[in-house]
């Protein structure tokens, strides 16, 4: 459905993309993952055809965004950063000239009109000026102008920032409507938006891609799947260490000392095992006193944070 | 670029901006033409032509100013051209809407040759040409108004360079500019002028010359827009 491939796009000195390239099947829903500044706009801007790469190219359904624009625009519904709108227009105003600049009119255009109004839920506000608008009907005139040609790919950048939670909740619950018929990529500088809502992420560093899989696929990626927290009352923690140190299904471990003189271990097992059995008897044979044992997951977060953090800039 | 054009019109009188620049060029013109119209006691139009290259310097401006600035500061451009349109089209659309605004300016100011015609006689030639003329002025106007607001993001920005770029284009044409520039050269130099070309329009003389140089600083101001819109995205 979109082929993007080996784009580079600098802005003076800055490389704001750095040869990026990556698929999107068709009904796939990709959450588009990155730090401010990675080139998460760059991208979609490139590809909804607003601005041209300075090499690479993106083919959407075939076709080029640099030597055809005009037949990508069409297939492609945008949803820009901010959301911008003409505070001035009314609400109607604003989805008509859209509808039109699209190429709609007469009882299509009003089609068009009715199915997008009822679709985002804007029925009673139409023909309020935007200015007027909550944060949230902004955002819904914003997805309304996206879907008024009722396009197979939606691409929307950002589209929950700057709302309030009530708020965050409709329009993914929107968007996860909208992804059971359409092909959508959605950017987002949060995870869990990201993991609530795409079948696939995506994750941008430094304007280069540095992963790609379904939400529980990167979480595997995390060394170690999950690690002991493991606390003891003991009077010298080198000992202890030195135990951990020979057990042989422990890979590796750490510890610090809470102020209350307890001492807490964070154990790796071996091969992802489960170790608390075998650490509960290893207690007991040392006369270890054991105050707590938990288990911790590494989550996608962990995983996030590992690959944008993990490239020091040379 | 039917769509386009629509939209800017709507947003000439959507907001309060349309209304007032009608208002207040209707109403100075008028005071200014009529001041002295009845000592001449002369029917003809020719002192309201005649002041509209430096009134239309101070107006053509205030009616581009926000075409692109506003786009920009608003971010909407970046809906603008997502949308399956050519750049062109996108440009003629909101070149041809500000055309428009100013016709209908023009068309309100029709009481004026109305009322002469009450108490004299006019000639009418003079006052066809004048008005053929008056949009060829104001349509280089505009088009280097427009061009002014394809570089900023700040309507006053896009209006003060709108002025300079007109004034510069307009006073190399005066002769107070070209008596001090050497004979061999002066002609040359004030044929760029932007009243010189309207001096003749407004005698009721339409030249071709005059009407291609008109043309000529629509199509460069116009490409040079296409130019800054296309790299500056």
């Amino acid at each position: 459905m979109i082929e993007v491939r080996n784009l580079v796009k600098s802005y003076g000195y800055i490389k704001a993309l750095d040869d990026v390239s990556f698929e999107v099947r068709r009904g796939e829903i990709v959450g588009f993952l990155g730090p401010n500044g990675a080139g998460k706009t760059t991208t979609m801007r490139i590809i909804t055809g607003y601005i041209y790469p300075d090499s690479g190219d993106v083919l959407v359904r075939g076709k080029s965004v640099v030597q055809d624009p005009i037949e990508v625009k069409r297939s492609i519904g945008y949803l820009p950063e901010d959301n911008p709108l003409y505070d001035d227009m009314e609400v109607l105003e604003y989805l008509q000239f859209i509808g039109e600049a699209r190429g709609l009119k007469g009882s299509k255009l009003k089609d068009a009109l009715d199915r997008v109004v009822t679709t985002v839920d804007i029925n009673h506000v139409v023909y309020r000026p935007i200015g007027e608008l909550s944060k949230g009907y902004r955002q819904r005139v914003g997805l309304a102008q996206a879907l008024i040609h009722d396009p197979e790919i939606l691409i929307l950048d950002e589209p929950t920032t700057g709302l309030d939670p009530t708020q965050i909740v409709e329009i993914r619950s929107l968007i996860k409507d909208l992804g059971k018929e359409k092909t959508l990529i959605i950017s987002t500088h949060i995870l869990p938006e990201a993991q609530a809502t795409s079948t696939r992420i995506l994750i941008i560093n430094r304007g280069k891609i540095v992963a790609s899989g379904a939400p529980e696929e990167l979480t595997q990626l995390a060394r170690g799947d999950h690690s002991i927290h493991f606390v003891v009352k003991i009077g010298s923690p080198e000992q202890v260490a030195g135990i951990l140190d020979q057990t042989p299904w422990i890979e590796a471990h750490t510890y610090r000392i809470r102020d209350n003189g307890e001492v807490e271990f964070v154990i790796r097992p071996k091969g992802g095992e489960d170790i608390r059995e075998r650490l509960f008897l290893l207690a007991r044979e040392n006369d270890w006193i054991l105050l707590e044992m938990w288990r911790e997951k590494a989550t996608l977060e962990d995983v996030f944070l590992s690959l944008i953090t993990e490239e020091v800039p040379s | 670029m039917i769509a386009v054009m629509k939209k800017e019109l709507k947003s000439y009188y959507n907001s309060t901006m349309g209304y007032i620049i009608t208002v207040v060029f209707l109403g100075l013109t008028s005071w200014l033409f009529f001041k002295t119209f009845f000592l001449y006691g002369e029917a003809t139009m020719r002192p309201y032509f005649n002041m509209l290259p430096v009134i239309f310097m101070l107006f053509m401006p205030a009616i581009t100013m926000r075409q692109w600035a506003e786009e920009r500061k608003l971010g909407t451009i970046e809906v603008l051209f997502t949308l399956p349109l050519k750049d062109l089209e996108i440009l003629l659309g909101k070149y041809f809407a500000s055309i428009l605004f100013l016709v209908v300016i023009l068309v309100l100011t029709l009481t004026i040759p109305i009322s002469i015609a009450l108490i004299g006689s006019p000639d009418p030639g003079e006052i066809i040409s004048g008005y053929f003329g008056a949009i060829l002025l104001g349509g280089a106007y505009l088009a280097i108004g427009l061009f002014a607001s394809s570089l900023t993001s700040s309507q006053i920005v896009a209006f003060i360079l709108g002025l300079l770029f007109s004034f510069v284009l307009f006073i190399v044409g005066e002769s107070f500019v070209t008596v001090t520039l050497p004979p061999a050269i002066a002609p040359l130099v004030r044929y760029f002028g932007l009243g010189y070309h309207f001096d003749s329009i407004a005698r009721g003389v339409i030249d071709l010359r005059d009407v291609l140089y008109y043309l000529t600083v629509i199509v460069t101001f116009l490409y040079l827009t296409y130019i800054v819109i296309k790299e500056r995205r």
